[in-house]
This record gives C-alpha cells, sequence and structure tokens, in this order.
C-alpha cells in the first residue's frame, strides 16, 4: 500500500537505529513517552524497542480513547440501550469494554437490546432515515480524530429534520490530557514526547507549542509507522542533547502548524467546552472533554433521555493512574496478568489492545523478560 | 482507535467519494476536507477524509530516511 511499506521499510529502521545509538549520550537517560495507542501499538509489534540503547526507553502514554472513558459512561450507554425503541449505534471498540461486574453492551445486546456495531457515523444516520419510528443514538467517543464526523452527522440529521437521532457525545481533547500528564506534583518521568499523528492532522501542530514551552520538554509529531516511530525518536533525543524544547513535526506529509481549518470550524460550530471531565486513570481534568452546543442540543442524547450518570467506583489497587503517567509500567501492578488480563480487563490501559497493560500482556512479557 | 489509513481516491460524487483501500473500493465522506481531487491520497478514518496526504512533504521524509541509511553505513 503506497504511503504505508515505505514507512515500515526495515532498512530504514535499523539505520535509524544505528542513528540512535551514536548520537544518544551514554551518561544520560532518555525517557520518551509516545502518546497514542498507535504507537504503543507500532513499537510492540515491531519490537522498536529492542532496537534502542538501554538508555533511550519508550514510555506509553494515555492516548487510547477507548482506554480512558470512565466505566460510569459505558454504564450510562447500557443504560441507554435498555431503553424501549431505543437503538445504541457504537464503533466495535467500545462494545466489549467491561463497566464494572462484567457488564458491557456486547453483553447487553446478547440480554436483547438493539446495540449496533457501526462503522460511520453516516452508517448511524442510515438506521435513523430507515427506522423513523425509532429513537437511533450514536455513543460517541474518541479524541479530535472521531470528533469531526460525529459534528457532520448532526448538521446533516438538522439539515435532514431527523427527530430520532441523537449523540450520547463523550468526546475528548488531546491537549488537556497531556497537560494533566506533565502537570503533575512528582518531578517528572518524561524527557520527550513523541504527539499524536491523527488527531494533529485535524489540531494541527501549534497546539503542543505552550506545552513544550512550559514544561520545557521537546515534542514530536510522530507518524504511525515503525520508521516514522524511530525517526522521531531520533528527533527527540537531538533536541534533548541541544537543551531545545520545542515541537517538531515527523508526519508532515499529513500534518501542518495549523491542521484541518474546515474540520475544526465544524467542531466549534456544533460542541462545547465542558468544564471537566473524568479520565479513567486520570481523573477529573478541567476543560478536557466536549459536549453538544445549545444550538443543537435537541440532537443531545443526554438532554433527550431521563439515564443520569452514576457514580462507580474504579478497581482497588489498579496502577493505571502512575502507568498512565509513565511513572510505573504494568509490571509494577500486583494485579497484572492475575486478575488483570485483556478478557477480564480492571483498568484502563487492560481495556483495549492500545492500553499500555494490554500491549504488554500481548507482547511485552517475553521481550522484557529476555 | 485513532489510526487512520491512506488510500486513493478514485471518483468523487459532492461530499462523497469512493477510494481504493488496497484494491478494495469503498464509499467516504469528503465532508471535511476542502480541494480534492481524483488520484489524490488521502487519510481515512470511520469513514471520512481526515485530510490529504502532501506528496512532497511524503517524499522529503523517505529523503530523510534515506539519509539516515547513508550515515549509518560509514561506520
Ligand atoms: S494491569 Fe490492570 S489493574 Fe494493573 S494497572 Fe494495568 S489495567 Fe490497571
Amino acid at each position: 500500500m503506497k504511503y504505508v511499506e515505505e514507512f515500515r521499510d526495515q532498512h530504514h529502521v535499523c539505520a535509524i537505529a544505528a542513528a540512535i545509538a551514536r548520537e544518544a549520550d551514554v551518561s544520560r537517560r532518555y525517557r520518551l513517552m509516545e502518546f497514542c495507542g498507535g504507537h504503543t501499538h507500532a513499537i510492540f509489534r515491531y519490537g522498536l524497542q529492542q532496537l534502542l540503547p538501554n538508555n533511550v526507553e519508550f514510555v506509553h502514554g494515555p492516548g487510547c480513547p477507548v482506554c480512558v472513558l470512565p466505566m460510569a459512561r459505558i454504564d450510562q450507554a447500557i443504560r441507554l440501550a435498555q431503553q424501549p425503541d431505543l437503538v445504541l449505534c457504537s464503533y466495535g471498540d467500545m462494545l466489549r469494554v467491561p463497566a464494572g461486574k462484567g457488564r458491557s453492551l456486547l453483553q447487553a445486546k446478547a440480554a436483547g437490546a438493539d446495540v449496533r456495531m457501526v462503522y460511520s457515523t453516516q452508517d448511524a444516520l442510515q438506521i435513523a432515515r430507515e427506522q423513523p419510528q425509532r429513537q437511533v443514538v450514536f455513543f460517541a467517543i474518541g479524541f479530535e480524530t472521531t470528533t469531526p464526523p460525529t459534528a457532520v452527522a448532526i448538521l446533516q440529521a438538522q439539515r435532514e429534520g431527523l427527530t430520532n437521532f441523537s449523540v450520547f457525545c463523550n468526546h475528548v481533547l488531546t491537549p488537556a490530557a497531556l497537560g494533566a500528564i506533565l502537570d503533575t506534583d512528582t518531578p517528572l518521568a518524561i524527557d520527550g514526547f513523541l504527539g499524536p499523528s491523527h488527531v494533529s492532522t485535524i489540531i494541527g501542530s501549534r497546539p503542543y507549542e505552550v506545552f513544550a514551552e512550559r514544561y520545557q520538554r521537546p515534542i514530536v509529531i510522530a507518524g504511525f509507522e515503525p520508521v516514522d516511530v524511530m525517526q522521531s525518536a531520533l528527533m527527540a533525543i537531538r533536541r534533548i542533547n541541544q537543551g531545545q524544547a520545542i515541537v517538531d513535526n515527523e508526519y508532515t506529509r499529513a500534518v501542518t502548524r495549523d491542521g484541518n481549518a474546515k474540520a475544526q470550524a465544524l467542531m466549534a460550530e456544533v460542541f462545547t467546552l465542558r468544564s471537566e471531565f473524568e479520565w479513567r486513570g486520570l481523573g477529573l481534568i478541567a476543560n478536557s472533554a466536549l459536549k453538544i452546543a445549545d444550538a443543537y442540543a435537541a440532537f443531545d442524547a443526554e438532554q433527550r433521555f431521563d439515564v443520569p450518570l452514576r457514580a462507580l467506583t474504579e478497581i482497588k489497587g489498579c496502577e493505571c493512574p502512575a502507568v498512565l503517567r509513565g511513572q510505573k509500567t504494568p509490571l509494577d501492578c500486583k494485579l497484572f496478568g492475575a486478575p488483570c488480563t485483556p478478557e477480564n480487563p480492571l483498568g484502563a490501559c487492560m481495556v483495549s489492545s492500545e492500553g499500555a497493560c494490554a500491549a504488554y500482556w500481548r507482547y511485552g512479557r517475553v521481550q522484557e523478560a529476555g | 482507535m485513532c489510526l487512520a489509513i491512506p488510500a486513493e481516491i478514485i471518483l468523487i460524487d459532492g461530499d462523497e467519494a469512493v477510494v481504493s483501500l488496497d484494491g478494495v473500493r469503498k464509499k467516504i465522506s469528503l465532508a471535511l476536507v476542502d480541494d480534492v481531487a481524483v488520484g489524490d491520497f488521502v487519510l481515512i478514518h470511520v469513514g471520512y477524509a481526515l485530510n490529504k496526504i502532501d506528496a512532497d512533504e511524503a517524499a522529503k521524509t523517505l529523503q530523510l530516511f534515506a539519509e539516515a541509511g547513508m550515515l549509518g553505513g560509514e561506520r
């Protein structure tokens, strides 16, 4: 596939690994947090950590929207799905995520709720068109990559006068999560960041500049293919060596400084900031999520249906908050492997294959031991 | 979750397009992008084109990799 294979070329990966070995200063440590689950996945799948010198370490970040959604929100979606004459549509990743005591959307579906997996917001709209007598709710989750498609669907529903379509909005903002990781009382255990790739195609590289400046850490916007990840690590190491805390862009083929203005305008039109939002593993973060703007309140499932959020307590002993901040590894968690596994995830990082604990479980244990 | 895949635009019809994803044809929405043409590569995510892929920038990035390779060869 064009624009994929070239960026998986093993020779490039090895050449850049050699450059990193030359340029990384043996007298210091380089802890690089890759923000996105997509990077984490590439690092484990291609064994990139093993190609780096011992003092260069990838630290896995919180960038998996499935992982950071609190159980209480999934519980709310399940109870929405159980409303009479309601079709709940969601991206496939969400169906298996447990909301405590083994409850999930998949299980609600098995028990008779009409839960449908959709590939696109367009599919959810189509269900609403075809079944005007039923309420169709789109369970919207994700960072700035999935937010514009939700905005498009709401605008389309308004244009078409679809009164049976609404959105349960759980969209969250990447820069807010980055801020929450950087803003800790304990000394920051991270020397540089590999920044989001596809989120940045929308928001651009500019929103990261204040963080690089304020917290004095370089940030490299990094593509998701293995050569991109290696090249971005090299770029970050160079900045660390030079003591420069600025934002670089490795993923120039898709990311500009200003991002996608059309998509940003659509988001600004349809959504507004929530004053705070709970992130699984990171806690309450101010101004970190979006809700549907007043002008589009008619399409807000939280207003249309009386299904309030219930507080649910997260599992005791789960080290996700420290793992998500790069202060601990999954191996430091007493619950890792038993009882917490991808089949029975107890915390955020085990929930999707992009989470740090799940990646360790699938690929990491052998490599760590070896 | 945030993975987007590069695909070539084969046909454009208003806000919709058909792309070729590794030979498989798929209908996507162009509602988020401006100025795309048949033959352009776009990044596809949840049925939408997020952005156009800049062919020149892609070539430059590959050139950077190649340079790292040449330096590596000197060792
Ligand atoms: S292994 Fe499970 S319980 Fe432990 S930190 Fe990871 S997700 Fe949380």
